[in-house]
């Protein structure tokens, strides 16, 4: 299995599809980072340091987007071109008759590429993360607390956990439909389904199911949750609402209020304290634990279909 | 002779149809074994079966004394197998693509280079080897593809159409590589083939398979001498005359 991964690893980072995603990335990245640090210390200069001042290089939109929101909508992507051809392109080439007539067991094939494409992601963040803080702490002149590098480490592997996500479903597309073609369209059409009607759809299925009404908080509490709850079906959403906890120590719930009077928002702002990063994980491990479970059971479709498929059609 | 191959009322039944049906032939240590038939009579499933990629619905075989099902990875160590369109990593070299292979089957990497120069110049290919296979013509991509097998020291070799979709000139170079592969090296061949007149060239026996079960085996002499009595002569065609494998074969479909 490592003679494979060895491999696959070796042809993602020859490949010309990683190195056009990687400069996409990096430059879209850098450009973020540098707006945003540029604007943070306008903002800034004159007063206190702000307590976790690091991490809102992150957070903080520039000019139209934050980086965390840049990741949970391009992540899928990055994930997709991974993926989508891992099985079908051996198929189409011939090689998978004689990958398999080699003296590998059959799920080395399926685990090494699977294996190679999450440590190519990884690689892939570790070294954007880096790359951003040392310019952050450059362009800012902040340099991060213990507490901010833990953070940032585990927003990298909810994001790894994420793309990991996206890698799984395009493999799984490759070893179901023959084609190549076909197999990237799938994919896409399913980032973009969860990414953008899931979103529509909850908002309209909540109002059909309970109206919001203006002047029946039990109501409007109602629309929100099953919005909120359809929402979570996609893991976009999931995603984005676990990093964001996990980035802002100020939010201690991934949900969003519905009604809050104005004396409660005095009494909240005046107990507003950052959460510690122990809590802020406790808070989102149901939303990591439903992202590593999906990639498992992604993981585990294709395994399972592969393994059984009829080497007649291969 | 000891068989490398022996199969025993192998089956196979996709749905309702039957690709393989009550299989039974052996393939003999170091001869060329032609397993000849029309398209879809059964031939590469039952290659499948043999390497173990693909399970016998009932029936048994054994190659090189193990059973595939069983002990897929003992009989792929041991047997090299050249699909049909054999397919290279077209960006990597020729050389590089051996290499994976050998990788793949755990030979360290001081003996897998001598065996892939030894490979590649029984293949005739030395000065290719460092060109992408993209560039390779398909003779060339089929020589590769024999060079491949012989990286893993086989004792025995598994062909599935070897010469399809070359010119003359390569058919005869395949051919000539596969009897010097058997008379040599003394490795036993099994050569998958619907072109007979080509195989009749180096095959020491031949099974036809129609339907997926055999309607004959043995040599080309012994078939041709069943063959007349199999069926009145031809109009035209005195007794006793040898007759071609093309002819043999012609006579066992026209009686379908």
């Amino acid at each position: 299995m490592f003679t494979i991964f060895r491999k696959e690893i070796a042809d993602h980072f020859n490949s010309t599809r990683f190195l056009i995603l990687l400069c996409l990335v990096v430059c879209v990245a850098l450009l973020t980072t540098y707006t945003v640090s540029m604007n943070l210390r306008s903002e800034i200069s004159g007063g206190a340091k702000i307590e976790y001042l690091f991490l809102m290089l992150f957070t903080t939109s520039g000019q139209f987007f934050s980086l965390t929101q840049f990741i949970a909508f391009f992540g899928p992507l990055i994930g997709i071109i991974m993926g989508f051809d891992a099985i079908n392109r051996e198929r189409s080439a011939g090689t998978l008759s004689k990958l398999l007539s080699q003296p590998v067991y059959r799920d080395a094939i399926i685990n090494a590429k699977f294996l190679a494409g999450i440590v190519t992601i990884a690689i892939m963040f570790a070294s954007l993360v880096l790359l951003l803080s040392g310019l952050g702490m450059v362009a800012i002149g902040v340099v991060p607390s213990g507490q901010e590098a833990a953070r940032l480490a585990v927003y990298m592997l909810i994001s790894i956990a994420y793309v990991g996500f996206w890698l799984g479903m395009a493999i799984l597309f490759s070893i179901i439909l023959r084609s190549i073609g076909t197999a990237a369209l799938a994919s896409v059409a399913l980032w973009i389904f969860v990414s953008f009607f899931v979103g529509f759809g909850s908002g309209l299925i909540a109002d059909v199911v309970a109206p919001a009404d203006q002047n029946n908080p039990e109501m409007m509490l109602k629309n929100a949750r099953i919005a909120a709850a359809i929402g979570r079906v996609s893991p976009v959403n999931l995603y984005s609402d676990a990093t964001s906890t996990i980035m802002d120590p100020y939010r201690k719930t991934t949900k969003s209020f519905v009604l809050v009077g104005p004396m409660e928002r005095i009494s909240m702002s005046r107990f507003n304290n950052p959460l510690s990063l122990l809590q802020s994980i406790l808070v989102v491990a149901p939303y990591l634990t439903t992202l590593v479970a999906l990639t498992a059971v992604c993981f585990a479709v294709s395994y399972l279909v592969f393994m059984r498929q009829e080497v007649r059609s291969i | 002779m000891a068989a490398v191959i022996e199969t025993h009322e192998l089956t196979k039944i996709y749905g309702r149809q039957k690709a393989v049906d009550h299989l039974t032939f052996e393939v003999r240590q170091g001869e060329i074994f032609g397993f000849l038939g029309p398209n879809g009579a059964g031939k590469t499933t039952t290659i499948l079966m043999l390497l173990g990629l693909s399970e016998p619905t009932s029936g048994s075989s054994h190659v090189l004394g193990f059973d595939p099902v069983r002990e897929p990875l003992k009989v792929k160590e041991r047997v090299g197998f050249m699909p049909e369109n054999v397919g290279f990593y077209d960006d990597m070299t020729g050389r590089a693509n051996l290499q994976y292979v050998a990788r793949l089957n755990s030979l360290p990497d001081s003996v897998s280079k001598k065996r892939i120069d030894d490979a590649l110049e029984k293949v005739k290919l030395a000065n290719e080897a460092n060109k992408p296979v993209g560039a390779y013509s398909r003779g060339m991509r089929q020589r590769l593809g024999i060079a491949e097998v012989l990286i893993k020291n086989p004792k025995l070799i598994i062909l599935d159409e070897p010469t399809m979709g070359l010119d003359p000139e390569g058919i005869n170079s395949t051919l000539d590589l596969i009897k010097l592969l058997s008379v040599e090296e003394g490795i036993s061949i099994l050569l998958c083939s619907h072109l007979l007149h080509q195989t009749q060239k180096v095959c020491d026996r031949v099974g036809i398979l129609n339907q997926g079960s055999l309607v004959a085996k043995g040599t080309i002499e012994e078939l041709a001498r069943d063959g007349i009595q199999l069926a009145a002569p031809a109009a035209g065609q005195a007794e006793g005359t040898t007759l071609s494998l093309e002819d043999i074969y012609m006579r066992y479909f026209q009686e379908e």
